[in-house]
């Protein structure tokens, strides 16, 4: 297992480094996005305006952090199920979204999306957003202010940790990741 | 005469809801440790390593140990002669969230309507209270932030009788499987059976609070959930589902009687972000 130091935007000639199971830091700036941001995200498109950010080479992450404490830019920020964004995924994808950051399974779907368009599911620890929250040095609402913690934000992040969870072939650790276990206790 | 204010209800709940949100109980920590003890898959240790990493960050510096704060759930046990003055209990407890959830930066995860509009209610109220009346003249209120993430995963079932402990125990554990990797594992199941199609989701919640040091006093049911944990953790799905050993960190069961015709059975899905305080108040002179 290998461990990459990359910064956004990301090209092709990046994406194609890491392989399901290596470590990624990731750096530069990223976008907030869930549920409701995503449902918007593909109405504007399918409305042919303009997204509130430029997709090409981009990151999203997956999170709605808590508000920020007195003294700190963001709250805690840890990963939020990623199955929930499978059907609006593919469509970023094919916009030039070149990696996403949650947790937990992708549908066959987003894994094929992932292979067709070069790009990365990488994947952040769920539950620990107070330890994640360390990497994230600037955090700024850039649409959808009205829905709060559901707001796309900006972050810019340094070393944000993460896993490569699909890669650009298509191999997928949550299934290579038990099947690698299993192997080894069956033996 | 002694009573017990709304004013005391509410403060309580404020600080159980910051308290909850940044503190890892000893019990769930122990198990979580045991984890990191027992477990032989390289990245499984390392996420194991960065949760309990997370717990000691989280204590010091109050930022929540996840960004899920959840929903805010009480169980409540008033004392039969136990007196309320200054308001009413309820809303005493209601405003208790609203102030934790604001003074101590926890995130508003609770919408109004949940099918059209979603509007955030911006005060993560309403708070899903369960009361009941217990001997006594005090007031235990139990306080869990329960996430979303986990609790999408979690199942019902309406068996049939005849199937017995075999299907209650095949139920679970297709459900440990189809959860996979979404509800961040390693998790607690809380385990209901019995009663009837509600209750059994209201027992699979409530085991959830019981503290993992004590066995369960049903030594048939303690036996039932050792075995059960230990099927789930030959599943090899692992820390966040990525392999591994630790899947379930324990299982904890309450059962019912019910109807002939019937075995209710639910499956509560806690993360091993399993946050909860508890608190006794009792009356004062006025």
């Amino acid at each position: 297992m290998k461990t990459w130091n990359i910064t956004t935007p990301l090209t092709d000639s990046i994406t194609i480094l890491p392989t399901a199971g290596d470590t990624v830091y990731i750096s530069g700036i990223i976008y907030t996005a869930r549920d409701t941001a995503h449902k918007r995200l593909i109405e504007i498109m399918n409305q042919k305006k303009t997204l509130p950010f430029e997709l090409k080479g981009q990151v999203i992450f997956f999170v709605g952090p808590t508000p920020p404490p007195p003294g700190y830019e963001i709250g805690s920020a840890g990963p939020t199920t990623s199955g929930r964004m499978d059907i609006f995924s593919p469509k970023l994808l094919d916009g030039g979204l070149k990696a996403m950051i949650g947790k937990g399974p992708r549908s066959m779907q987003v894994v094929e999306s992932i292979v067709k368009n070069n790009a990365l599911y990488l994947i952040a620890v769920g539950g620990i957003g107070a330890l994640i929250s360390k990497s994230i040095k600037k955090s700024t609402v850039i649409a959808f202010p009205e829905l709060g913690t559901e707001a796309v934000r900006e972050l810019e992040v340094d070393k944000l940790p993460t896993i490569v969870g699909i890669d650009v072939k298509g191999n997928d650790l949550y299934k290579r990741g038990p099947e690698s276990y299993l192997s080894k206790i069956i033996k | 005469m002694k009573t017990i204010n709304c004013r005391d209800i509410t403060k309580c709940v404020k600080d159980m809801c910051i308290e909850a949100n940044t503190t890892i109980t000893p019990d769930v920590t122990k198990k979580i440790e045991d984890a990191l003890n027992t477990e032989t898959h390289p990245l499984a240790k390392e996420i194991i390593k960065q949760i309990l990493e997370n717990i000691v960050y989280s204590k010091k510096t109050k930022i929540p140990l996840c960004q899920d704060t959840g929903v805010a759930i009480i169980f409540a046990e008033i004392g039969q002669n136990a007196v309320i003055s200054g308001g009413n209990i309820s809303e005493a407890i209601q405003n208790g969230v609203k102030q934790g959830y604001k003074d101590g930066y926890l995130r508003n995860s609770m919408v109004f309507d949940p099918a059209i509009k979603r509007e955030n209610t911006n005060t993560n109220t309403p708070a899903i209270i369960y009361w009941d009346v217990v001997p006594g003249d005090k007031l235990t209120m139990h306080f869990t932030p329960k996430g979303g993430g986990s609790e999408n995963m979690s199942r019902i079932a309406m068996l049939k009788p005849t199937q017995g402990e075999k299907g209650i125990e095949e139920f679970i554990i297709e459900t440990v499987k189809i959860a996979g990797g979404n509800p961040c594992p390693p998790i607690i199941l809380g385990i209901g059976i019995g009663g009837s199609f509600d209750r059994c989701a209201y027992l699979a919640k409530k085991s959830l609070l019981q503290n993992l040091d004590k066995k369960n006093e049903d030594q048939k049911l303690a036996a039932w959930e050792e075995h059960i944990k230990d099927k789930c953790n030959e599943l090899g799905i692992g820390p966040m589902g990525l392999g591994g050993l630790n899947t379930v960190l324990a299982v904890n069961m309450l059962w019912e009687p019910c109807h002939i015709a019937s075995l209710p059975v639910a499956v509560n899905i806690q993360c091993h972000c399993a946050r909860h305080q508890t608190a006794v108040l009792s009356g004062k002179e006025d």
